[in-house]
């Protein structure tokens, strides 16, 4: 009976520790909007047989900087998919923790629509409009006051005369930080920086008007859907994927397409990347063909993976800069 | 009081015992129907996905083209290359279409559809060189049209398919080479970002593997605990703290237990991140007050008559436990047990901690390998943008509310059969 249970014991301490010694399976972290696009190059890397398929956690792009500059070694995931570049802080985190050499790969871009269901006019809106339907202050004659605009038509004559409804992405969401960055924080008035502490001008209004609809983007799709007047922001690929209920408004005159969004004169576009660990590259299986197939033709290419989710692929030139720096392992400098 | 006003009162507590009766009728309605909509939006977005759309495609197993003969071996005929035998059979279905169309018609089948065709070749090798009618997968766009889920009269331009293949798919479907069949894909396969070929297989084994692990260590420990504090323990200040703590973590949010599981056992003993194992681990602790407290109380509901027999007769302290109240209280337990491990289940909010929110492909043999679990699968895909996950994400939930349903049953058939009634 004792023995049993010895070599029980052990044979489970066994397994364990080689468990954590030795990984055959590369570890995916990062941004929810990455996502869709690194688990569509995971499994067809992992359908060729050679290596097991990646594991791809969905964890948003600061969650994913968090645990990849946690530090070198198996227990610590090998990439991070990001919506934005590193920041300053989780730079100097990897740093402490002795993750040194990244390499740093855009791998494509990503816009975010501003859209409304497709029973409801084309409608055209600028910037700043689009603030002063979000802020929760607003000057009004030179004065700030508590946003007081109930309808489009009260901020702009040329606006359509319905109720303004926006139903928006939670804090916590990549999609929320990149509309405060290009849309909040760009459109936000001069006089409101004057009277008001600049960090304000992300700030969003707390009545009606404003709904926030949890990160579910699906979600705020059937939302718009079910009520005429409502707008939402979300990415690209949900305007794709659910063509035949909504449409985008275009913003600043400007309609979303492929190739605004890949030269950014669309104003809502993003660049999207991935952060991987040099470090890793000859100790995880399948680390370096990984890294080529993520960006390989195939991929990122003009009709690739990336453009079917719904991502929009960079320019020739960045692909094959990118393609150069996944094969060649160049690391960024710090 | 006279007789008139003795008729008053009695009518006003007659009909305040129908009101009563009305409110407890009504409430019990209202939450009926709720459940009731729940249940039928769920299903009928669900059932759909249990069945899927296949195409019979007329395809020719050519030696040549395949670059396999007929003493190749299983390994020769898994590495060829089916690819261009699929290609001319879905390219015979228009045989005038401009080059640009071809690329929509190979979009008509699912990526799977070369591996479909290894499998139906490995099965019957004797088609070589023959032509042989295969069923094959269609891809989601084209599999929720065949539904209904997509409706098809809107401009082409708002769809995901294009007028090119709806024709295609008509043609076919009017001379009956459209078929729908049961998913088994969807029960056995691992999650895909292709929802035609994406399934719940994975998810399944993970919720199998870390339901084991949570009972193997929940409910021995549970149930040691549980008898030691009702039975053995003096009753002084440290055993109640100890039981005033137990309730309260009875009652603590899930997602800390998964807080402490990742400082725990993956920041301090590196066990490996998105297993079944770490999973099994968290949701044992949060488990575990959850099974000392039924079974507590089950222990409690045994007369002492039957203690102080056993005493009277001789018995020692642990016989007296072990022999006579343990296997009375043991319904309960049982009882008690199941419904925590049904929530342990339904949970998500821990996992996400520690790495099993996450994309796997691969279906997990050992507690050891990455694995999702159900409920995180329902997660995962209702935030897919793909139209084919929408019922994807319902049919999981449908297979979910089984298992639960299966679970908290057999909890209520053990209490019944095995309960003993004390009068």
């Amino acid at each position: 009976m004792i023995k049993l249970k010895t070599i029980f014991i052990t044979a489970v301490a066994v397994i364990i520790s080689s468990q954590a010694i030795a990984r055959d399976q590369i570890k995916i972290v990062g941004s929810s909007t990455v996502y869709p696009y690194t688990t569509v190059v995971a499994e067809r890397f992992g359908k060729q047989g050679k290596f097991k398929a990646p594991v791809v956690e969905s964890t948003g792009t600061g969650g994913g900087f968090k645990s990849f500059c946690g530090g070198v070694g198996v227990q610590h995931p090998d990439m991070t998919g990001a919506s934005r570049a590193i920041k300053k802080d989780e730079m100097e985190l990897c740093i402490k923790n002795g993750v040194t050499e990244i390499l740093e790969l855009p791998i494509g871009n990503d816009g975010l629509t501003f859209a409304h269901s497709i029973k409801a006019k084309d409608a055209n809106f600028t910037k700043a409009q689009l603030w002063k339907a979000i802020a929760h202050d607003v000057v009004v004659d030179g004065k700030l006051v508590k946003n007081p605009y109930k309808n489009w038509k009260e901020i702009d004559k040329s606006l359509p005369d319905l109720k303004i409804e926006i139903l928006v992405a939670p804090p916590t969401s990549g999609t929320r930080d990149a509309w405060d960055d290009l849309i909040m924080g760009k459109g936000c008035d001069e006089a409101f920086k004057k009277l008001a502490d600049p960090k304000n001008c992300t700030k969003y209004r707390e009545d009606a008007a404003v709904i926030e609809a949890g990160e579910n983007d699906t979600l705020i799709v059937q939302k718009i859907n079910s009520t005429p007047n409502a707008f939402g922001y979300f990415g690209y690929s949900y305007l794709i994927a659910n063509k035949d209920k909504i449409k985008a408004a275009k913003i600043d005159g400007i309609a979303p397409t492929i190739e605004g969004i890949q030269k950014y004169t669309y104003p809502v576009a993003r660049p999207l990347f991935l952060y991987a660990k040099k470090a890793h590259a000859n100790v995880i299986p399948g680390f370096k063909e990984f890294l080529t197939e993520y960006t390989g033709k195939t991929a990122v290419g003009s009709t690739g993976y990336l453009y079917k989710v719904g991502l929009v692929p960079n320019a020739k030139e960045t692909e094959e800069k990118v393609r150069d720096v996944a094969t060649k392992l160049i690391a960024m400098k710090n | 009081m006279n007789n008139k006003e003795k008729e008053i009162f009695l009518r006003k507590r007659y009909s305040a015992e129908k009101r009563f009766r009305f409110f407890g009728i009504s409430s019990i309605i209202i939450a009926l129907s709720f459940l009731c909509i729940l249940l039928i939006n769920i299903f009928t977005n669900g059932l759909s996905a249990f069945s899927r759309t296949e195409i019979l495609l007329k395809i020719n197993f050519n030696e040549k083209k395949l670059g396999i003969n007929s003493s190749s071996t299983d390994k020769e005929i898994k590495q060829a290359n089916f690819d261009e035998v699929l290609q001319d059979a879905l390219l015979s279905l228009a045989p005038n279409a401009p080059e640009l169309k071809q690329a929509e018609l190979m979009d008509l089948v699912s990526i799977d559809a070369t591996t479909e065709l290894k499998k139906f070749y490995l099965k019957n090798k004797d088609v070589l060189n023959k032509t042989a009618e295969v069923a094959v997968t269609l891809s989601d766009d084209i599999d929720q049209v065949h539904k209904g889920n997509f409706p098809r009269d809107i401009p082409e331009d708002r769809r995901r398919f294009s007028d090119f293949q709806l024709k295609i798919y008509d043609e076919q479907s009017s001379k009956n080479k459209i078929i729908s069949e049961f998913n088994w894909p969807f029960i056995f396969n691992a999650d895909s970002r292709e929802p035609e070929i994406a399934g719940v297989g994975a998810s399944l084994m993970g919720s199998f593997f870390t339901l084991i692990v949570c009972l193997l260590l929940s409910f021995p420990l549970g149930i040691l605990a549980a008898i030691y504090l009702e039975e053995f323990a003096p009753k002084n200040k440290i055993t109640e703290i100890i039981e005033v703590n137990v309730n309260n973590l009875a009652a603590v949010p899930s997602i800390v237990f998964g807080l402490l599981g990742l400082g725990v056992f993956l920041n301090y003993f590196y066990l490996p991140r998105s297993t079944p194992l770490v999973g099994g681990l968290v949701l044992a602790l949060m488990t575990l007050p959850r099974i000392i407290i039924p079974c507590r109380a089950a222990l409690k509901a045994v007369p002492p008559s039957i203690r102080e027999g056993a005493l009277a007769l001789g018995a020692s302290k642990v016989q007296t436990v072990m022999h006579n109240v343990v296997p009375l209280a043991m319904p309960g337990t049982l009882s008690g047990t199941i419904i925590g491990l049904s929530q342990a289940l339904g949970e998500t909010a821990p996992l996400l901690l520690i790495g099993m929110v996450a994309f796997i492909n691969v279906v997990p043999s050992t507690p050891l390998d990455p694995s999702s679990v159900l409920p995180v699968q329902v997660y995962l895909w209702s935030e897919s943008a793909e139209r084919g996950f929408v019922e994807k994400t319902s049919a999981t939930i449908i297979i979910l509310i089984f298992f639960l349903a299966f679970m908290n049953s057999f909890a209520i058939y053990l209490r019944n059969k095995f309960e003993k009634k004390w009068s």
